[in-house]
């Protein structure tokens, strides 16, 4: 018998739900959760779609959703991709943003080529370049600090 | 059932668009560790990545159209050389980091063209892939053509390899821009494109950065083709060798 529920409740039931490459941005947070539907017959329904192509985050994601609500007594829960409309880095919510730079990497900014500044997460310099427009996830480039020397992560504005 | 096939004109047209990717993709794979730099493996990973990515969501469009015993994963270990209709250029192997470049260069640029027109493809499935990988090539674009510049515009020697690549490859670009029987059926069903269409803006985007780069753009008129039929170059066969023994000894396994 599955359990009674509500779209609010699944949601909060989700916060929980992380990119397994990046622990402090929740699904919700990074904008891959487009839709929670509840069908008649009582199951759930997640819409997420992929941030890029090939990102190989996405299958562990379905089942980190699915392992969330089963885990919260709802048994019948189907998790379904879209593609459409594109997934783009704008849908990052601004708590999402200050989490991920509080965890050293540095959000994105609005979409378009890299931003002329681009503060460093450790010592919020300005004095910044990139290593490389691919870092160690499709959803980042490297770049370093000249000030402190560090070497930092920027989440891609796609 | 060790076969796999798509008959509709549609999912023909898929099928083709993913072996680009799929095949360009084990392309790039097969370079990661031999980079000049371990940001460049980094990226070389990532492009690798897309464009699998890219081929995954393609064939298991393309399996919906065929027959139920179709899956993208036979699609992509179970057929043969001849039944792949990729462009010859991305099956082509690398000396060295140039042609890997030169590859990306010439087949992102052509591939941001093909996206855009695609993402408002009539047919909804495709438009939607589409569009999402638009974005994603153009980064790829923007990646393979600075390294253009900076190897073109660089040191002698660098000059000297660029060119050398682009020189090489350049033979196997006009095939992007062939209009075939299928390309006509897929522009009045709505679904697709004529690649004639794309030469002359990409023909634009590529010779301002070979410009920019102090390359000269080639002017060979040779042209090779076939990888449409099926008729490829020889290398193609040796990497599907290694790309699917692993499936083709062990029938149906799964990691």
């Amino acid at each position: 018998m599955a359990k009674a529920t509500t779209v609010a409740h699944v949601r909060e039931i989700l916060d929980a739900v992380t990119d397994p490459e990046i622990p402090v941005l929740t699904i919700a947070g990074l904008g891959i959760l487009r839709a929670v539907e509840l069908s008649d017959d009582g199951s759930v329904v997640v819409t997420i779609t992929p941030t890029y192509s090939g990102c190989p985050a996405m299958s562990v994601i379905v089942e980190d959703i699915k392992s969330a609500l089963h885990g919260a007594g709802l048994d019948r829960v189907e998790v379904r991709t879209v593609f459409t409309p594109a997934w783009t880095t704008d849908w990052m919510t601004d708590d999402a943003k200050q989490k991920i730079a509080a965890f050293g990497i540095a959000p994105p900014g609005a979409v378009g080529s890299i931003p002329a500044t681009i503060l460093c997460p450790q010592c919020a310099s300005t004095e910044t370049k990139t290593v490389s427009e691919f870092g160690s996830t499709a959803c980042k480039a490297l770049l370093v600090c000249s000030e402190c020397l560090e070497p930092f992560d920027y989440f891609k504005a796609i | 059932m060790n076969t796999a096939t798509v008959t509709t004109p549609l999912a023909r047209y898929v099928v083709r668009l993913a072996d680009d990717n799929l095949i360009l993709g084990q392309r790039l794979a097969e370079y990661i560790s031999e980079a000049p730099e371990l940001e460049e493996d980094l990226a070389i990973g990532n492009l690798s990545l897309d464009h699998i990515g890219v081929a995954m969501h393609l064939y298991e469009y393309a399996a919906t159209l065929g027959d139920s015993s179709t899956t993208a994963d036979k699609l992509s270990f179970l057929r043969t050389e001849r039944e792949f209709t990729n462009v010859l250029l991305v099956e082509q192997p690398h000396a060295g980091f140039g042609d890997v470049i030169a590859r990306q260069f010439f087949f992102s640029a052509y591939q941001t063209l093909l996206w855009e027109a695609l993402a408002s493809s009539a047919d909804t499935i495709l438009a939607g892939i589409s569009a999402k990988a638009l974005k994603e090539s153009t980064y790829h674009l923007r990646h393979a053509a600075s390294w253009v510049v900076r190897l073109g515009d660089g040191t002698d020697e660098s000059h000297d390899r660029m060119q050398a690549a682009i020189d090489s490859l350049w033979r196997f670009t006009g095939e992007l821009f062939e209009s075939d029987d299928l390309c006509a059926e897929m522009v009045i069903s709505g679904a697709g494109t004529d690649p004639a269409a794309l030469q002359v803006p990409w023909d634009t985007k590529v010779a301002a950065v070979l410009r920019e780069a102090t390359l000269t753009r080639p002017t060979d008129p040779y042209q090779a083709t076939g990888g449409r039929t099926g008729m490829h170059t020889e290398h193609l066969g040796y990497m599907l060798a290694e790309m699917q023994w692993m499936q083709r000894t062990y029938p149906d396994m799964e990691w």
